[in-house]
């Protein structure tokens, strides 16, 4: 693996039973970077995600994060990465406290150091906390910034967003882009995120990868990616067009 | 072992703080209270101004008082108590989405399957525990007399029996949870399950060996061995039900003066001399040999449930949600 790819994949491929979900996905991610996966419903975005974070056995090849093997090492690749799930899930009858805290422990990090942490990640998401105010109260604009504070509580040194700004207001997808942007900059986390909504995927990545029935069909910066397809750069073509060029000659 | 610890304390203060729990252990605790009492009350009044006869205490745990005793009752109900506790645990991770969270912790995955059943099975022995001794406590108050070393040794077996007996129903629960996305789904089979087990494997059980060697009741003194065939047939196949592995061993080990799980012997005159001359209680330990394949079996259904269990859970595909 090459010591600056944060996340590195080799021929990664899952199949479910006559599926192939993942097809031989060759991947680098540099340290720092925010990279956009995107790709419809059903394109296998999903699957690699649980496979670089050891959730899921790749049915062949090679992935490592943050320089270790998901598959063979899943313990040391989950206490630096910090994952972000669609539709985020809490325990509701808790508050964020205790639901931040429960993470804490189960990452081993001690209650008085999680208690710190917990008071400045609430700061930096914005995130005003009732004690009394269960999360199943939450609106989803909160749950999403608690998700990320939930994220960030292990100080991870990748991040994986599975549409992190879905069902967000247009002020709230704002906030949480710039949350991404700034893990990004001031915090030297890559950010790994997958979302539907190319405007947002263009305004914030470094880079992105086109993923078509389970096949990374694109990958590289924008404007590169632009000049590929239509010839000229991103000021004339929209990442949506580019997307929807490559998603068009993926479906024929 | 960290996270096992870690989630099985989370577990711990959900079961305690829910109110379907809180309401069961109520229902439980308060039956057996009221039994304790009409069966202390009884037992105070029958040897007013007689030398209490030995193992007195342990009777206020197996004397069947105005309707059934309390070791039938926690043969019947105490699976309830099993069920609540693992029928969602699960598959209500899954549907709130915390469980592709919970995993993608730097914890094992296993710790999430094991952290559930410790939690559910601490739950179970301090539930236990505190009844017994409450009943206990009970009847010394009615009775006035004080348990024996041996009283309390068969009291503490029989703790342990029980706790592999929920425990069972705790791991079939699980293994529905962790089997069925919703939570009703799960719930209704663990029931289903229950009743099976406990009441349709003992009426089967007379069913078949009625066919298998039919006994006319009528003239059943005629034919000796054909009704010990019909009632080893029904013996045998009853035995399937946890609930009578249970409720056999368990009145064996708080009934010193009983010597057998059988409920029909055929005895020639030496036996019955035999019988007669020696009426002195048994050992624990001898009452223990009694139900050892009882209770092996118990641990064994108790231990393969879970390993069911865990082994589906483990081979589970994680998807997102």
């Amino acid at each position: 693996m090459n010591g600056q790819n944060i996340i590195e994949t080799q021929e990664l491929t899952k199949v479910y039973g006559e599926q192939v979900a993942v097809d031989h996905l060759n991947l680098r991610i540099q340290q720092g970077e925010v990279f956009g996966f995107l790709g419809p419903n059903g394109a296998g975005k999903t699957t690699t995600l649980l496979m670089l974070l050891g959730l899921s056995e790749p049915t062949s090849g090679k992935a490592w994060v943050c320089g270790f093997d998901p598959t063979r090492e899943p313990l040391k690749v989950k206490r630096l990465v910090g994952y972000l799930a669609e539709n985020v899930g809490f325990y509701d009858d808790m508050n964020a406290v205790q639901n931040l805290q429960y993470i804490g422990r189960l990452n081993g990090i001690p209650d008085d150091l999680t208690s710190i942490k917990i008071k400045e990640l609430l700061k930096i998401v914005d995130l005003e906390v009732d004690p009394r105010k269960k999360v199943g109260e939450y609106s989803r604009g909160m749950r999403q910034r608690l998700g990320i504070a939930e994220v960030l509580l292990k100080d991870p040194q990748v991040v994986f967003l599975d549409e992190p700004t879905l069902g967000l207001d247009p002020d709230g997808s704002k906030q949480m882009l710039e949350l991404i942007q700034s893990l990004s900059q001031d915090k030297k986390i890559t950010v790994f995120f997958s979302s539907h909504l190319l405007d947002q995927v263009q305004r914030i990545s470094h880079r992105v990868g086109i993923m078509i029935k389970g096949q990374l069909v694109a990958e590289g910066r924008i404007e590169d990616l632009a000049k590929e397809k239509f010839g000229v750069g991103p000021e004339k073509y929209t990442l949506e067009e580019v997307y929807m060029k490559y998603f068009k000659e993926g479906q024929s | 072992m960290k996270g096992i610890l870690t989630i099985c304390r989370k577990e711990l203060a959900d079961h305690f703080s829910s109110t379907r729990f809180i309401l069961l252990f109520y229902l439980i605790l308060m039956v057996s209270l009221v039994t304790a009492f009409i069966v202390g009350a009884g037992l105070r009044d029958e040897l007013k101004d007689v030398a209490k006869p030995t193992f007195v205490f342990l009777m206020l745990f197996t004397s069947p008082g105005k309707l059934f005793s309390l070791i039938q009752f926690i043969a019947i109900f105490g699976p309830l108590l099993g069920i609540v506790l693992g029928f969602d645990s699960i598959n209500r991770e899954r549907s709130a989405r915390t469980l592709s969270k919970l995993i993608s912790q730097p914890i094992y995955r296993d710790a999430v399957i094991n952290g559930k059943f410790l939690a559910g099975l601490i739950t179970i022995v301090i539930m236990l525990v505190s009844i017994v001794l409450m009943i206990s406590g009970l009847g010394l108050l009615l009775i006035g007399v004080v348990p024996g070393p041996e009283e309390i040794l068969r009291l503490l077996v029989y703790l342990v029996i029980s706790i592999f007996y929920i425990g069972f129903w705790l791991g079939i629960s699980i293994l529905f949870s962790v089997g069925f996305r919703n939570v009703a789904t799960s719930a209704l089979a663990a029931i289903a399950c229950w009743i099976f087990f406990s009441f349709f494997v003992a009426m089967g059980a007379s069913v078949v060996a009625g066919a298998i060697s039919h006994v006319d009741q009528t003239r059943a003194a005629d034919n000796p061995e054909l009704l010990i065939q019909h009632e080893q047939t029904r013996k045998i196949l009853s035995l399937f039900s946890p609930m009578t592995l249970y409720s056999e061993s368990t009145t064996i080990l708080l009934d010193p003066l009983r010597k057998t799980t059988q409920s029909i012997l055929l005895m020639g005159p030496m036996e019955r001399l035999s019988i007669s001359r020696f009426q002195n209680p048994l050992p624990l330990t001898e009452s223990i040999y009694i139900v050892f394949p009882h209770l092996i079996s118990l641990v064994a259904i108790t231990m393969v449930f879970f390993a069911i269990t865990y082994a589906v859970f483990m081979r589970q595909e994680v998807r997102s949600t």
